[in-house]
């Protein structure tokens, strides 16, 4: 009875690890490839091939890459274009937040594995139902992308120089497609429906009027917006 | 030089609140307004973000090939498609659309 009660334990917790494994090389492997994308899109706006590797080993988060060489393409000033990139980055810090709590890392370890915290690493981790298959999954899926998406970055920067015009080849629709793939599966909701939807008109409606990458950053108002009428309606209807 | 300070900005500060989530002790961001905030803060930079480069050129709004890209890759999404998929429709697309001397 003990033994097979402990057979079946290790039993499921190697199939849990294989499983873990197996989603986070998928996420891993598809999201990683995409890295190419951006190599060909930062080569696209100007940035040499050292200044777009740089961004993919050190900035490690694909959507405040490809904002902040749009932005920069678009002839925005380092500054805004770089305030574009950070704010998309803070969401980070949550998932941080959270994953801090669940994979209950020695703090040494945490300088190392902050790097790692972004979208996918988050979606895996916190899909686990243990510490242990969460802690796979962080670590596979960051190690898979991490190195996935710089070696993609290098080849594409220097596929966009073999093959010259890029925006022929349509290159230039892989950045707001890569937006747009990050931003589906949050429109759960009307609110979240409303933001998106408050945020492109304050997004186009100021592009030709104010300067290159501030436009996004007002766009960024629509979320305390929003979340202010919610509270509003939902005070009001509590009222009633 | 200008795009050496921009990466350097962005490195910093994208290690910065990834770091912060990791050491920040977990009471503080717990307010429910502030965790609401952030996860609203990134669907409205997203939204902003993809349509100004599908309808932007510089500073003019434009319908280029680039919609009718975004618009396949929002029927690959509904379709379920993966990531890469996604991304492939709309460089397809874009391409093709551009090839017929369109856009």
């Amino acid at each position: 009875m003990v033994d097979r009660t402990a057979l079946r334990d290790t039993g499921t917790g190697g199939k849990a690890d294989r499983a873990v494994v197996r989603d986070a090389l998928g996420v891993g492997v598809a999201v990683g490839l995409s890295g190419f994308a951006f190599g060909v899109t930062s080569a696209g706006s100007g940035l040499t091939l050292l200044q777009t590797c740089a961004l993919s080993l050190l900035v490690f988060t694909g959507a405040s890459q490809f904002a902040l060489v749009g932005a920069l393409a678009a002839g925005g000033s380092p500054f805004t274009a770089a305030a574009g990139a950070f704010f998309l980055g803070v969401r980070n810090a949550f998932y941080g937040l959270r994953l801090s709590q669940l994979l209950a890392l020695p703090r040494a370890v945490r300088p190392f594995a902050a790097q790692w915290v972004i979208d996918e690493t988050a979606a895996v981790a916190l899909a686990q139902p243990t510490r242990r298959t969460a802690r796979i999954g962080f670590f596979a899926t960051g190690l898979t992308l991490y190195v996935l998406w710089n070696l993609t970055t290098l080849l594409g920067a220097l596929g966009a120089e073999a093959i010259g015009d890029t925006d022929a080849w349509g290159l230039d629709a892989a950045g707001p497609a890569v937006f747009l793939a990050l931003l589906a599966p949050m429109l759960r909701t009307g609110t979240e429906r409303a933001v998106a939807g408050l945020a492109v008109l304050l997004g186009l409606g100021l592009l030709p009027v104010l300067p290159a990458g501030v436009p996004v950053l007002l766009a960024a108002l629509a979320a305390p917006v929003v979340l202010w009428a919610d509270g509003r309606r939902n005070r009001q209807e509590g009222g009633a | 030089m200008n795009v050496w300070i921009a990466i350097g900005v962005t490195v910093l500060g994208c290690y910065a609140v990834k770091l912060a989530g990791l050491l920040v002790p977990a009471g503080a961001l717990e307010r429910p307004v502030v965790k609401r905030l952030a996860a609203l803060l990134p669907v409205a930079l997203l939204a902003a973000l993809t349509a100004q480069q599908t309808f932007a050129d510089g500073q003019t709004l434009v319908l280029d090939a680039r919609a009718a890209g975004l618009g396949a890759a929002a029927v690959a999404l509904m379709l379920r498609a993966p990531f890469l998929l996604v991304v492939a429709a709309a460089v397809v697309v874009t391409a093709g659309v551009r090839a017929m001397g369109a856009g």
